[in-house]
C-alpha cells in the first residue's frame, strides 16, 4: 500500500518555509548596520547615548574656581557631598559663569530633605534634626556654613 | 528650579523613609500590568480548550472555538503593552531579530512565536479547514477569495484528509498545553527570577501565575460565551455554565492555595524583607491585596460557586450569579498582576522606606492606552467570529 500524505500537510510545510524564507530575508535587512561590531548591540547607539544635552559638570569642573570651596569643604563632613547634589546641575554655569546660572538654596525645608528625622535612616550615618524643635524660625545657614557644617558662624 | 529635574523634587516629596535614588520613579508602570493579565488569559482559555479535546469533557463543546479564538485575539494584542511601555515602536522588532541566550525577554520573544505560529494558528486551521473549504464553495466575491487564501488553497475535504485534520489536532492541542503552560510560566518567572526583589523572588511566583492565568481565562470564556449566547438571541445552556463554573471552582481553589502557602511561607520564615513587606500589604496594597484580589476576587467568588456547586436556584438567578462572578475573577487576577508588577516596585531595596506610584492617564505608559490594549482584543475576536462563526461549521461525524 502506498504510504499516504494528506494534502494539507506539504502545503503548510510550504507556507512555513516561505514564512521562516521571508523571516530570513527580512532580517538581513533590518539587522541595524552597525550591530556587533563591539559585541551583541548596535553600535552606533554608543553615539545615540552621547547626544543628550550635558547637564551636570561634575565637581573638578567647579573646583577649577571655587578652590576656597574644595578646600572648607574637605575639612568636614560634607566633603563626600559633590557640589551639584545641592547647587544643581551646573554645566549651565560653567560655561557662562553668571550666578543666575546656578541654585543656591537656603531654606529649613531644603536642609531637611536630608536631615530631617526619619526612622528608616540610620542615625549614625546622618545627623537628622527635628525641624519643629530645632531653632525654630531661624534658617540653618544662619549658624551652619553649608560647606563645612561644623564651624559654626558667630 | 530646572525643569528637567523639578518632577524628580515632586516625586521626592511623596516618597516615605529612606529610599535609594533609582527608586523614586517606577519604571514598570500600568502596562506591565496588563501585559501579563492579558497573556494570563490567552493561556487559560487555551487549557479550558484543550479540556475539550483533550481531555474529551464534552459538555465543553460549545466553548471549544470560542476559547481557541478569544486565546487567538488576545495574544495578537499580548505584546503590545510592553512595545508601547517602551515607547521605541520602530525599534521594537529588533528583540527578535538579535536574540540573545542570555535576554529572558528575547527567549520570550520565541516562547510566543512558538505559542502563536506552531500551537495556536495551527490548531485552529486544522479545526476550520474543513468549513473553510465548505464556505468557500458556498460564498461569492471577496469572501470566497478570502476563504479560499485561508485554506491554502487545499480543497480536498475527503473524509481520509478530514481524518487527518482532527488527528493533527489532537497532536497541536497535546503540545499545547505544555507550551501554554510555558508561555505563562515565563511570565512568571521573569518575576520570580529577580533575586534582589522579596515581593517577586521566589520559585512559586511561575506556578501561581499559571494558576491565576487558569482562573482568569476560565472566566473570560465563560463571560464571553454567556455574552455571544446573548447576542445570537439563543439559551445559554445551564450545563455547559455549570461545567465551566466547576472547573472554575477547582482552579480557583488551587491558586487560592498557592497563593496563601506563599504568604504563609513569607509570614513563618519572617527573613529581613519582611518588616517592609508588611507594611506595604497593610498600606499601600491594602485596597488592592485584601480587598480587590483577595474579598473581591477569591473569598466572594468562591463563596457564590461552593453555593452554585449545592443549591440549585433558578436558572436566571444561576445565569446572574456566574456572569457577576466572572467578573470578580477577573478584577481579582487584574488586582494580582497589579499587586505583584506595582507592589514589588513601592518599596525601597533598603528595606527603610517607600516610593509613590500616580497612574498617568495619557501617553504611551497611561491608562488610556492600557484601556486600548485591553479592549482591542475583544474587537479582534468579535472580528474573528464573524471570519470563523464556530455555530456554522460543518458538523462531522464522532470518531467511532
Amino acid at each position: 500500500m502506498k504510504f499516504y500524505v494528506p494534502p494539507q500537510i506539504p502545503r503548510l510545510a510550504l507556507a512555513f518555509a516561505i514564512f521562516i524564507t521571508l523571516f530570513l530575508v527580512l532580517r538581513h535587512f533590518l539587522v541595524p548596520d552597525t550591530f556587533g561590531k563591539y559585541g551583541h548591540y548596535r553600535a552606533a547607539s554608543l553615539i545615540d547615548n552621547a547626544q543628550p544635552e550635558i547637564h551636570y559638570a561634575g565637581q573638578q569642573a567647579c573646583f577649577k574656581c571655587h578652590q576656597d570651596i574644595e578646600d572648607k569643604k574637605a575639612q568636614d563632613v560634607h566633603s563626600e557631598i559633590h557640589c551639584e547634589t545641592c547647587h544643581g546641575p551646573g554645566e549651565k554655569h560653567v560655561v557662562s559663569s553668571k550666578v543666575e546660572d546656578i541654585l543656591k538654596p537656603s531654606g529649613r525645608e531644603f536642609c531637611g530633605s536630608c536631615h530631617i528625622i526619619n526612622a528608616g535612616k540610620q542615625k549614625s550615618a546622618i545627623n537628622q534634626i527635628d525641624l519643629n524643635k530645632h531653632n525654630v524660625g531661624k534658617n540653618c545657614i544662619e549658624c551652619h556654613n553649608p560647606h563645612q557644617p561644623w564651624e559654626m558662624k558667630k | 528650579m530646572d525643569p528637567h529635574y523639578q518632577h524628580l523634587y515632586d516625586i521626592l516629596a511623596h516618597s516615605q523613609g529612606y529610599i535609594f535614588p533609582n527608586e523614586i520613579e517606577l519604571q514598570w508602570g500600568i502596562l506591565i500590568v496588563v501585559y501579563p493579565f492579558i497573556t494570563g488569559l490567552v493561556a487559560g482559555a487555551f487549557i479550558l480548550a484543550s479540556l475539550e479535546r483533550v481531555f474529551k469533557v464534552r459538555i465543553l463543546q460549545p466553548t471549544y472555538q470560542i476559547a481557541l479564538l478569544t486565546a487567538l485575539s488576545f495574544l495578537l494584542v499580548a505584546t503590545m503593552p510592553l512595545i508601547s511601555h517602551l515607547s521605541q515602536p520602530q525599534r521594537a522588532y529588533e528583540i527578535m531579530i538579535t536574540p540573545h541566550s542570555s535576554s529572558a525577554m528575547a527567549i520570550f520573544g520565541f516562547v510566543y512565536l512558538w505559542y502563536l505560529m506552531v500551537v495556536l494558528l495551527l490548531e485552529i486551521w486544522f479545526d476550520y479547514r474543513h468549513s473553510m473549504v465548505v464556505w468557500a464553495n458556498e460564498k461569492k466575491g471577496i469572501m470566497k477569495w478570502v476563504y479560499r487564501i485561508l485554506t491554502l488553497g487545499v480543497s480536498d475535504i475527503s473524509p481520509r484528509t478530514v481524518r487527518w485534520d482532527r488527528k493533527m489536532g489532537y497532536i497541536i492541542t497535546v503540545v499545547g498545553i505544555p507550551s501554554a503552560f510555558i508561555l505563562h510560566g515565563y511570565v512568571g518567572f521573569i518575576f520570580g527570577s529577580i533575586k534582589a526583589n522579596p515581593w517577586w523572588s521566589t520559585p512559586l511566583m511561575p506556578i501561581i501565575f499559571l494558576f491565576s492565568a487558569m482562573v482568569s481565562g476560565i472566566a473570560l470564556v465563560m463571560i464571553v460565551y454567556m455574552v455571544i449566547t446573548y447576542f445570537r438571541k439563543k439559551v445559554i445552556d445551564l450545563d455547559v455554565l455549570d461545567s465551566i463554573g466547576k472547573y472554575l471552582f477547582f482552579v480557583l481553589i488551587l491558586d487560592f492555595t498557592l497563593e496563601g502557602l506563599d504568604q504563609i511561607h513569607r509570614i513563618y520564615v519572617a527573613e529581613e524583607s519582611f518588616e517592609i513587606i508588611k507594611l506595604l500589604v497593610s498600606g499601600k496594597l491594602y485596597l488592592t491585596l485584601f480587598i480587590a484580589q483577595g474579598l473581591v476576587g477569591t473569598i466572594i467568588p468562591l463563596i457564590t460557586l461552593v453555593f452554585l456547586q449545592f443549591y440549585k436556584h433558578k436558572i436566571r438567578v444561576r445565569k446572574t450569579m456566574y456572569f457577576i462572578v466572572s467578573i470578580l475573577v477577573l478584577i481579582g487576577v487584574y488586582s494580582m498582576r497589579w499587586n505583584v508588577v506595582i507592589g514589588g516596585q513601592l518599596f525601597s531595596k533598603s528595606f527603610s522606606g517607600f516610593t509613590s506610584f500616580k497612574v498617568g492617564l495619557i501617553g504611551l505608559d497611561g491608562t488610556l492606552m492600557a484601556a486600548f490594549w485591553l479592549i482591542l482584543p475583544i474587537g479582534i475576536l468579535a472580528f474573528l467570529l464573524w471570519l470563523l462563526p464556530p455555530w456554522r461549521m460543518v458538523k462531522e461525524e464522532e470518531e467511532i
